[in-house]
């Protein structure tokens, strides 16, 4: 005889209920990037928009730097740690393989146990950690869930490397998701195209760097301009998908909150969105760097701080490398 | 079938979006790079947009080659319709 399994169910719907950021204390001016590579502040400027970058410090491990994120989103959702059913944390950069840095983070935070995972999905990382986080809500497997998106890509960038050094950053972002009255997370538009494996990836497998003798581990490299192309374009198609599939209209967004690639990429996506005057724009590259799983979280805390998005605004949130891959959804600002 | 003229007129619009060109500037003879400031990634914009306006495809492999505005003319004006 079978015994009907059981099933779960959870919230009818989910909100992002606070997030929080740690930002490193080391500012990188340009300057100090051109010391080691053939550039100038003014082509890193009108290449990228940006004008210094953080990196971290030898204490601002990934572990640490989640945690100072975290207890900060964890303050303004108002949930305590042994509230949280599940952490998930996007990074590429944690430089063991195995275990996840997630228990550890868990742990350290004080979480009764929690389900502890991490996710590789490069620079969209946390978008896919927050619909993770969503789901598992949706279906009963967690009450509540902190969504971490940290990398110390300074650790794995070739400083030398012209067409990447002064791109990449560090820097942790979190996000507490939990249930919720009203819908106040879109569907997730996400896919991937591994066809396209190859434009951004690290330059040889650690087993090829020991054989080679490299003293150095493997570092990113980057197709500037397909890549550029790929984002500002087919990037801006899945960013109205998640527009239309959440039923909110370009005219009813409040901000638009892309990965922080480079500041051309958000322009480019900007205009082919035809994104509306009124909508904002968030634009942490400027002095954060690209910090690829961070930048989204970051982003929105800046936007926070500047005055420009309050608490029940509607945003549009969308990140995309390596993989490729990308995730976007529609939140209501916590 | 348009015209050289109405091609560069169509084109000199799209430059004039995407990098604040003003469009009476873009004629046949002016390189991108060297008399226009248009940077690679502008171009990347660029040649996107005309892509869709003018419905052709222009490969990666080829924009390397469109160093003059009539360059871009020329190859649009000769590309079969996607």
């Amino acid at each position: 005889m079978t015994t009907p399994i059981q099933t779960s169910t959870g919230a009818a719907h989910t909100r992002i209920l606070g997030i929080g950021g740690y930002r490193p204390s080391r500012v990188v001016s340009n300057a100090e990037i051109c010391e080691q590579i053939d550039s100038s502040d003014e082509w890193i400027r009108t290449r990228s928009g940006i004008v210094e970058r953080r990196w971290a410090e030898d204490h601002e491990t990934v572990q640490a730097m989640s945690v100072g994120a975290a207890r900060d989103a964890l303050k303004h959702a108002g949930v305590a740690p042994e509230q949280i059913g599940c952490v998930i944390v996007a990074t590429v950069s944690h430089l063991l393989q195995t275990p996840a840095v997630a228990p550890l983070i868990a742990t350290e935070l004080g979480t009764t146990k929690a389900a502890a995972f991490d996710i590789s999905a490069a620079c969209a990382g946390f978008c896919h950690g927050v619909a993770l986080g969503s789901d598992l809500i949706r279906a009963g497997s967690a009450k509540y869930v902190l969504a971490i998106g940290v990398e110390r890509l300074s650790d794995i960038t070739d400083r030398t490397d012209r067409g990447t050094a002064f791109i990449f950053a560090d820097g942790a972002g979190a996000a507490v998701i939990g249930p919720s009255d009203e819908p106040g997370i879109g569907p997730v538009v996400w896919g991937s195209e591994g066809e396209q494996f190859d434009l951004i990836r690290q330059n040889e497998k650690w087993p090829q760097a020991i054989d080679a003798g490299d003293k150095v581990m493997p570092t990113l490299r980057m197709d500037g301009n397909p890549v550029f192309r790929w984002a500002s374009f087919e990037m801006a198609k899945i960013a109205r998908e998640a527009l239309d599939l959440a039923g909110v209209a370009l005219e009813d967004l409040d901000a638009f909150v892309p990965h922080q690639a480079n500041m051309r990429i958000t322009d480019a996506m900007a205009r082919a969105l035809r994104l509306p005057d009124n909508v904002k724009i968030a634009r942490d590259i400027a002095t954060q760097g690209n910090t690829s799983a961070a930048s989204v979280p970051l982003a929105m805390l800046r936007m926070y701080d500047e005055g420009t998005l309050k608490s029940g605004d509607t945003a549009l949130m969308i990140a995309f490398g390596a993989g490729l891959v990308y995730a976007a959804q529609v939140v209501t600002v916590p | 079938m348009a015209t050289t003229e109405e091609i560069r007129a169509d084109l000199a619009e799209i430059v004039n979006e995407v990098a604040g060109i003003p469009a009476d500037d873009v004629q046949l003879d002016k390189s991108f790079t060297d008399d226009l400031d248009v940077d690679s990634l502008s171009m990347v914009e660029v040649v996107v947009a005309a892509e869709e306006k003018f419905g052709v495809k222009i490969p990666d492999d080829e924009v390397k080659n469109l160093k003059t505005v009539g360059d871009a003319v020329a190859f649009i004006e000769q590309a079969p319709q996607a």
